[in-house]
């Protein structure tokens, strides 16, 4: 097809530029995915993590067992919570016998007290929330002491809002240097071409028929930067999975949208470019 | 089928390019555009061809009014019109052939038909020997044959041309002029900006003068005799800039 052959044609009379273009487009996409496997990756672990107990209170030795059914009742009663269990000494002991495996004889009866376990409800298991239900559960005069979310998930959290951030800002920076040199390359390609668009103009070509190569030109790029870009995620997940820790890897429908995200931007920047020279010719 | 009203144009920064200016072409008709040199003859085929917009009153070409028509309208009305310059504008790297071709070819013309109107485009011109040749090995006539051939190639109602002789010489403007009223004898309507006063009277066409942006003259409303004064025909001539532009 004319179009199709008119853009490579236009690459070719660039191709540094072109392949400028093509790289930047992969490091935006780059930036996207690789700050998006972390998210993911992140999600996954605090997935895992949430499935757990929430917020534990331990019970003083001399409480009343009635006085810890009510407050349990009215806990249960949060919006926050999904289930309210009770763990007695027995239980407890039980439980760290069994986590501990061999160091199990450390343990004697009686030295871990009775607790109380809070879950959340999915979706209020972010550490604010945590951090209000377990200031509530602290206000029972027999909760000697209250632990929940471990730093670390807190951790993780900040982690993932900073993966997300910095991705985004990234990803975008480089979107936004890719739309440069795609317009720079586009540039050249009207210039060197000047003469025949004015003729093409002239004898009645309509702007699309003109347009045409120079979106191709830029859906072309772009698809190549969204392959290059999900190459370089991949490798880049390889690596951490062979030396950090197992990851998962996106789906198809993420890979999908990476791509359509290249040709998008190839598109966006050959748009904005072509329609500004064109109208100085 | 053309029809200027009041039109105006104004430029942001040279100021007033045309002021008043309204005539009629008829179909079939032959039209000379003079004038000195900054009068606005470009600029009235430029409104024409709708490479740009009166900034008041209405031009009317061919049932387009410059007041609504936009984008794939005038991209059709193009189609429709001839237009031919001074500097011939054919591609360099193309033979004779392929830049006629070029206006078929970027219309969306049924590539059956290509091959034939291209041939009977040229031979109309009396280039048919010369089709494979590049622009670099044709005399300036024979370039604007090709440039000609190419603004018939769609068929025409009207040819627009600017200054069409201004680069030739003596013996390749008369030939091509020739050309010119031979297509006019064919019925399409040519309107011809130029600066050859020897050739406009020689010919008994209509003649339209501009000043300064302003209709002076048109021997369609006034009797032959009421033509301006010849001195001023004259400095008309002199003053074409396009000689330095050679
Ligand atoms: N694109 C433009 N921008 C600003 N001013 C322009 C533009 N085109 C023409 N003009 C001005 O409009 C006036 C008329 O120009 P035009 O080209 O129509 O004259 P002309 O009669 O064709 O002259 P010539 O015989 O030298 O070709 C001139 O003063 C010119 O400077
Ligand atoms: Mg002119």
């Amino acid at each position: 097809m004319r179009s199709v052959r008119e853009a490579l044609a236009a690459s070719g009379r660039a191709p540094l530029l072109s392949v400028l273009g093509v790289v930047t487009i992969a490091f935006s996409i780059f930036a996207f995915g690789l700050f998006g496997l972390v998210a993911i990756n992140i999600r996954k672990a605090l997935e895992q993590v949430e499935q757990r107990v929430e917020v534990r209170a331990f019970v003083s030795d001399s409480t009343e067992i009635e006085s810890v059914a009510a407050a349990m009742k009215d806990i249960g009663e949060f919006p926050e919570v999904l289930r309210v269990d009770y763990v007695s000494k027995e239980q407890a002991l039980a439980r760290a016998r069994k986590e501990m495996g061999e160091f199990a004889d450390v343990f004697e009866a009686g030295v871990l007290p009775a607790s109380i376990e809070v879950h959340l409800r999915p979706g209020r298991q972010d550490p604010a929330t945590v951090k209000s239900v377990a200031d509530r559960v602290k206000t029972y005069d027999f909760i000697d002491d209250v632990r929940y979310g471990e730093e670390w998930v807190a951790k993780l959290y900040s982690l993932r809002t900073i993966a997300t951030v910095a991705g985004i800002a990234l990803g975008v920076a480089f979107a936004a240097v890719a739309i440069i040199i795609i317009g720079a390359t586009i540039r050249m390609t009207v210039l060197a071409r000047a003469k025949e668009i004015s003729i093409m103009r002239l004898v009645g070509a309509t702007d699309m028929f003109i347009r045409l190569p120079f979106l191709i030109d830029g859906l072309v790029k772009g698809v190549c930067g969204g392959l290059l870009a999900l190459v370089f995620v991949w490798i880049a997940d390889r690596i951490v999975n062979e030396y950090v820790i197992q990851t998962v890897f996106f789906d198809r429908q993420m890979i999908f949208l990476g791509i359509v995200g290249g040709a998008f931007m190839g598109v966006l920047g050959s748009l904005v470019s072509v329609g500004r020279h064109l109208r100085r010719i | 089928m053309i029809r200027l009203t009041n039109v105006a144009k104004e430029y942001p920064r040279s100021g007033v390019a045309l002021a008043q200016v309204s005539f009629q072409v008829k179909k079939g008709e032959f039209v000379f555009l003079t004038g000195p040199s900054g009068s606005g003859k470009t600029t009235i085929l430029k409104l024409l061809y709708m490479d740009d917009k009166p900034s008041e009153g209405e031009v009317w070409i061919n049932g387009v009014s410059s007041k609504t028509a936009k984008g794939r309208e005038i991209s059709r009305l193009r189609r429709r019109i001839g237009i031919v310059f001074q500097d011939f504008r054919l591609l360099e790297d193309r033979t004779a052939e392929a830049n006629v071709r070029f206006a078929l070819e970027v219309t969306g013309s049924p590539k059956a038909t290509i091959r034939a109107k291209v041939s009977r485009a040229l031979t109309q011109v009396g280039l048919a020997s010369k089709a494979t040749s590049y622009p670099r090995e044709l005399s300036g006539g024979e370039q604007q044959r090709v440039a000609i051939a190419r603004a018939l190639i769609n068929d025409p109602f009207v040819l627009i041309a600017d200054e069409p002789t201004g680069n030739l010489d003596e013996r390749a403007t008369r030939g091509v002029f020739q050309l010119l009223r031979d297509i006019n004898a064919s019925g399409t309507a040519v309107i011809m900006a130029t600066h050859d006063l020897d050739l406009v009277r020689r010919s008994n066409y209509r003649t339209i003068e501009l000043n300064h942006g302003r209709l002076v003259f048109d021997s369609a409303e006034s009797p032959a005799s009421a033509r301006p004064p010849e001195e001023s025909l004259e400095l008309t001539d002199a003053s074409g800039d396009y000689r330095e532009s050679i």
